[in-house]
């Protein structure tokens, strides 16, 4: 469904990614490990279109996306759940949701607002809260509920588990399962390696610009090279 | 002595509820866009002009026009905002501070080549028929600005509250990445607040020409208030821009009342220093800066 060929992009004269090659496949999810700094942020920016590639194509659907605007990639069915969150904290829980919906999915508004509730109780209860006040598990699930009100086919969540306890964690991680269980595909950015690895179908590891390990998510945990350089073990 | 201080107060506030017309665009621009703008006076200049000439030329009441002449200066201030403010700022926001002050100044010195610096009024005859309030004598069309002036208001916070083109503009007013991640067309957005801006001053036009009279310069009056407002009211808050302009239009004319027509509007500078010193967030500041 999603198909990356060739990829280079960088920040000026700094090329981070230096050639990548990627398929995201309808329904799956896929992981992207990687330590500080190599890029993964900023391949998630060059697939929801805030990045313009320097070389290389992104394919989505058939349809090659890159150069296109943030707002015509979400049109097609990309959500892109930032680090950082970016949601609006001055709106209510209740309006962040609404404008998830705002370039595509708006006829099914309604629907798709009372199945995010069903899935984040902790947002329901909190619907008329200003986002800014919301504790920083909640900003999360919040910025993935908005997300999810576009009916993406294709979510990109960018450390989703960053900053939550452990039991938080345990809850996010069954909510993505959730997710994809509904239908989207999922892009899983995480430095949990193991959680994701053992949520994902397939993970790709970036290293200095190229993908250095890919395939089934349950043989790269069996990997020694990736135990070793990821797990500590 | 109250004889004269309840009309000054009345008629003080039948012009402050225009200024805070005129504040409620600027702070909205402001807002959301982040700009200082400089046009502000210029298109209200402009749009004086405009419904002038509806009158002179085609016999037009000035009060009829509005529904013509708001979306105009919607789309002007639309156009304006994308086909030139946008495009020659490039980002930056130092840049669109030289860019509108630039833009009003060409507006202002071509509205005095082809118009002339002559003063102009309307000769509406009803505007000065006198209403009785609280045993002042008002005119009439002061009455219908203030009236219409603060009716203004709570439609554009509902418009702000309820619709999702108002969600939108207050998305991106805050959090700009995260509108442009759920599709918001950002330039769009902000053409259409500069757009709702700019309908403010024609619809001040609309109320003010009956009572009023316009010169090329007629714009900076209103400005330099309308930026005390947006400071007194705090950068940004609607109900503050509407507050502050009530209040300043009460101050100035008792200044004009104690110290004498021609110095009213030191009252409302004055007013504005003593802000800046006590409390420069303004009224409905906490926010500022956020
Ligand atoms: N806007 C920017 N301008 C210049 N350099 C940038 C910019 N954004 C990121 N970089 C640099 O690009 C590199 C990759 O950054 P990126 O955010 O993609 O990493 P990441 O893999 O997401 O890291 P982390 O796991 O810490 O989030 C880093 O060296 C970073 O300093
Ligand atoms: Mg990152």
């Amino acid at each position: 469904m999603l198909e990356i060929k060739g990829l280079k992009a960088g920040y000026g004269a700094m090329s981070v990614l230096q050639g990548i090659d990627m398929q995201i496949h309808a329904g799956e999810i896929v992981a992207l490990l990687g330590s500080n700094g190599v890029g993964k942020t900023t391949l998630n920016n060059v697939i929801s279109g805030f990045i313009v590639p320097t070389a290389g194509s992104v394919t989505f659907k058939g349809q090659r996306i890159t150069g296109l605007k943030p707002l015509e990639i979400v049109a097609l069915g990309i959500a892109h759940v930032p680090e950082g969150r970016k949601i609006f904290p001055n709106l209510s829980v209740r309006d962040n949701l609404k404008l998830g919906a705002f370039r595509r999915a708006h006829e099914r508004i309604k629907q798709n607002f009372d199945r995010i509730c069903a899935l984040f109780p902790r947002l329901k209860e909190r619907l008329d809260q200003l986002a800014g006040t919301l504790s920083g598990g909640e900003q999360q699930m919040l910025a993935i509920g908005r997300g999810m009100m576009s009916e993406p086919e294709l979510i990109i969540l960018d450390e989703p588990s960053l900053g939550l306890s452990p039991i938080m964690v345990e809850e996010m991680f069954a909510m993505i399962a959730q997710i994809n269980a509904e239908g989207a595909a999922v892009l899983l950015v995480e430095q949990n390696v193991m959680q994701s690895l053992s949520a994902a179908k397939r993970a790709y590891v970036l290293e200095q610009g190229r993908f250095v390990m890919e395939g089934e998510a349950a043989s790269l945990l069996a990997n020694p090279q990736l135990q070793q350089a990821y797990l500590g073990l | 002595m109250s004889i004269l201080i309840i009309p000054a107060i009345l008629s003080g506030m039948m012009m402050g509820a225009v200024y805070a017309l005129v504040a409620l665009g600027l702070t909205l621009i402001y807002g959301v866009l982040h700009i200082i703008n400089f046009t502000h006076g210029s298109l209200l200049m402009l749009a004086l002009y405009v419904v002038y000439f509806l009158n002179f030329h085609l016999g037009l009441d000035p009060y009829w026009v509005i529904p013509f002449v708001l979306p105009l200066f919607f789309v002007v201030g639309y156009c304006l905002q994308r086909g030139l403010i946008a495009p020659m700022s490039g980002g930056s926001e130092q840049n669109v501070l030289l860019i509108t002050l630039a833009i009003s100044l060409m507006i202002d010195n071509l509205a005095l080549y082809f118009w002339t610096s002559n003063t102009r009024s309307v000769d509406i005859a009803y505007a000065y028929d006198t209403v009785e309030i609280f045993g002042a004598l008002l005119p009439f069309g002061r009455v219908v600005a203030f009236v219409v002036a603060l009716a203004a208001a709570p439609l554009v916070w509902a418009f702000m509250a309820f619709t999702r083109t108002g969600s939108a503009i207050r998305a991106v007013a805050i959090e700009k990445r995260g509108a442009e991640l759920v599709g918001i067309d950002v330039n769009h957005t902000y053409a259409i607040c500069f757009g709702i801006g700019t309908a403010c001053v024609a619809l001040a036009a609309c109320l003010l020409l009956p009572t009023f009279y316009v010169t090329p310069q007629v714009g900076y009056t209103f400005v330099l208030v309308a930026f005390t407002t947006v400071v007194l009211g705090g950068m940004g808050s609607l109900p503050g821009a509407l507050l502050a302009g009530l209040l300043l239009g009460i101050i100035e004319s008792l200044c004009g009342l104690f110290l004498g027509e021609s110095l009213g509007q030191i009252g409302i500078f004055l007013a504005f220093i003593l802000i800046l010193f006590f409390k420069p967030s303004g009224l409905f500041g906490k926010r500022a800066g956020a």
